[in-house]
């Protein structure tokens, strides 16, 4: 065997690395070290996100296949997992409190743990050519968080929600696993490419039964529309610093890992299956999702809902079917994972300091704590897509990226998304007017959030605010993904 | 009679759609995890006849089935440690208590 094949799998180790020195630290270091395990973990992580860095700037991220090619990266692959690094940064710094408090004194290390070792598995998912490696990926996403959900022993909503949330991850994977049993009856092999040659020849009932269930069990990763009940639930019940990693990381990994089935797989059915089956889904994901943040109350439940008609406009970028679209996706999940995070992070600041949750809560938020209000509203205001925020940016590049598409359904389609936009504006505001023009009696004191909270927050608005600006960024994935020769070879079909 | 891949696959399915009528229609958790993995096994058997009957010539739905075999494992173990937590808190398993947080 030829064990240099590893060194394509290098950001994947070093993760690995990371996660064994935490893991060791945990085990090995006297108690009171334990304190420091927040520090270390998060000093580490930066240092793994900047190697990624490091290796995409000297250009040896190169593509390579391993495993047979089980396995392949590119610099479009290794740009998305730098993506979800930065991410799992600012997830870290955030939650630092939550984690160092002394509740989490017993399970502190288990946290970090298994942070880890969910991210591993979203790259392996990003990264995989091979049903086999895939599975993996997705099991070893899903179900280490259904115990990071589980984490505040002293809530039984958190029992609740991960109850509900390993439930229905066991059921989705089942569906999709049925799904991927036709395909592999249809076509003989697991491997990515071998399926999309021996799939030119097929057609009929079993090759779009086996399509909807695989769009069924990604689309609940997701959480696309018929699959979404989980959602609010799990995000509602989860502790505060879990809810954001599941809203951003998770997503934004299982939305790269769909398009990268969708088009190499089944590549071939583009017009005549799939794209009408998301067509479907992406109109009742952006409409559910809006009609029912609307009348949320508790505000991690309507970011939930938030995320949920969120998670359809990323799905713009895959029904583009082309390498802009890959693009205008990898600079939503971007300028997503800074505008949540900063929502979330103002959310987890108060829970923190008052325990309040509610909407109603946070009336005359701005007379006592401005800096946060303003954080807040920045962060609603991208979300909604108000032009000079990065979210506005992020907006225009997926409508354009997927009007390029060019048949007049898309353009429907992108009219209907659009009108969205305005829905969902509605609520984003309900937000803001609460905070800045309503009174109440018992407004939420003033207080001063901890240092990482407040980093977190700083980190988060300046990306908010230059994301959009700055065209280097989506100049830089625009001409990678165009000069990914291997990404557009799927565009083919 | 000759037994061919059919015989395999439709008890197969019955076995996937009595798993899914008995996770929408069970109150009990564990009666829910067991319908769950009535299903899991559903797809392995499927994998296990793809492979022997059309595809005999490589082994990967026989490998694929022992993964997915300790998948299933897997999940098991962390769904009863959670069902246990819920039985802690609450004192019962019953899906119609879990209604602490809804719409």
């Amino acid at each position: 065997m030829d064990y240099s094949q590893f060194l394509a799998m290098k950001q994947e180790i070093g993760l690995l690395v990371v996660f064994l020195l935490v893991f060791l630290y945990d085990t090995f270091m006297p108690k009171k070290a334990l304190k420091g395990i927040p520090a270390f973990t998060t000093v580490l992580m930066i240092l793994a996100t900047a190697a990624g860095f490091c290796s995409h700037a000297l250009g040896s991220a190169s593509h390579q296949v391993a495993f047979a090619g089980m396995y392949e990266t590119s610099t479009v692959i290794s740009a998305i997992k730098n993506i979800l690094n930065v991410g799992v940064v600012i997830v870290l710094i955030q939650s630092a409190r939550w984690a160092g408090s002394e509740f989490m004194a017993v399970r502190r290390g288990e946290f970090y743990e298994l942070l880890l070792v969910t991210l591993f598995g979203m790259y392996l998912m990003v990264s995989a050519r091979h049903f086999l490696v895939f599975v993996i990926g997705l099991e070893c996403a899903s179900l280490p968080l259904a115990a990071m959900v589980a984490l505040e022993k002293n809530h039984y909503e958190s029992h609740e929600a991960a109850v509900k949330y390993i439930l229905t991850a066991v059921f989705s994977s089942a569906v999709f696993l049925m799904g991927l049993s036709f395909v592999y009856g249809l076509s003989g092999s697991l491997y990515f490419n071998r399926i999309y040659y021996a799939l030119t020849a097929v057609e009929g009932p079993m090759l779009v039964a086996a399509l909807a269930f695989v769009i069924a069990g990604v689309g609940f990763k997701l959480s696309l529309v018929p699959f979404h009940l989980w959602t609010a639930d799990v995000y509602q019940g989860a502790p505060t610093s879990v809810t954001s990693y599941l809203s951003v990381i998770s997503k934004g990994s299982a939305a790269f890992a769909f398009m990268v089935i969708l088009c190499q797989v089944f590549g071939s059915f583009y017009s005549q299956v799939w794209e009408w089956m998301l067509y479907a889904l992406i109109i009742l994901t952006i409409t559910v999702g809006n009609l029912f943040a609307i009348r949320q109350r508790n505000m991690k439940r309507f970011l939930a809902f938030s995320s949920v008609s969120q998670a359809g406009y990323i799905m713009l970028g895959i029904i583009a079917y082309n390498a802009m679209g890959v693009a205008a996706m990898m600079y939503y999940i971007l300028v997503y994972i800074f505008s949540n995070l900063a929502a979330f992070g103002v959310i987890g600041a108060i829970e923190n300091a008052t325990g309040r949750l509610s909407m109603d809560d946070y009336r005359g938020l701005y007379k006592t704590n401005p800096r946060l209000s303003v954080a807040m509203m920045l962060a609603m205001f991208s979300l909604a897509g108000i032009p000079p925020f990065a979210g506005f940016f992020s907006k225009f590049f997926i409508f354009t990226s997927a009007i390029n598409q060019g048949s007049v359904a898309i353009y429907v389609l992108v009219l209907i998304a659009l009108i969205n936009t305005i829905v969902s504006l509605y609520y984003y505001l309900l937000v803001v007017k609460a905070m800045f023009i309503s009174e109440d009696e018992c407004v939420i004191p003033a207080f001063r959030s901890s240092f990482g909270e407040r980093l977190g927050l700083w980190i988060t608005v300046a990306g908010i605010l230059l994301l959009g600006l700055v065209s280097c960024f989506y100049t830089g994935l625009l001409d990678m993904t165009a000069a990914d020769g291997f990404l557009n070879m799927y565009f083919i079909g | 009679m000759e037994i061919t891949a059919i015989y395999y696959l439709i008890p197969a399915l019955i076995m996937f759609c009595c798993g899914v009528y008995g996770f929408i229609t069970r109150k009990n958790m564990i009666a829910i995890l067991i319908s769950l993995e009535l299903m899991l096994n559903a797809v392995d058997i499927n994998f296990a006849v793809f492979n022997r009957f059309l595809f005999p010539e490589a082994m990967e739905g026989m490998f694929f089935t022992l993964f997915a075999i300790a998948i299933a494992a897997a999940e098991t173990a962390i769904a009863i440690a959670i069902i246990i937590n819920i039985y802690r808190a609450a004192k019962n398993i019953d899906v119609r208590s879990l209604n602490e947080m809804k719409f």
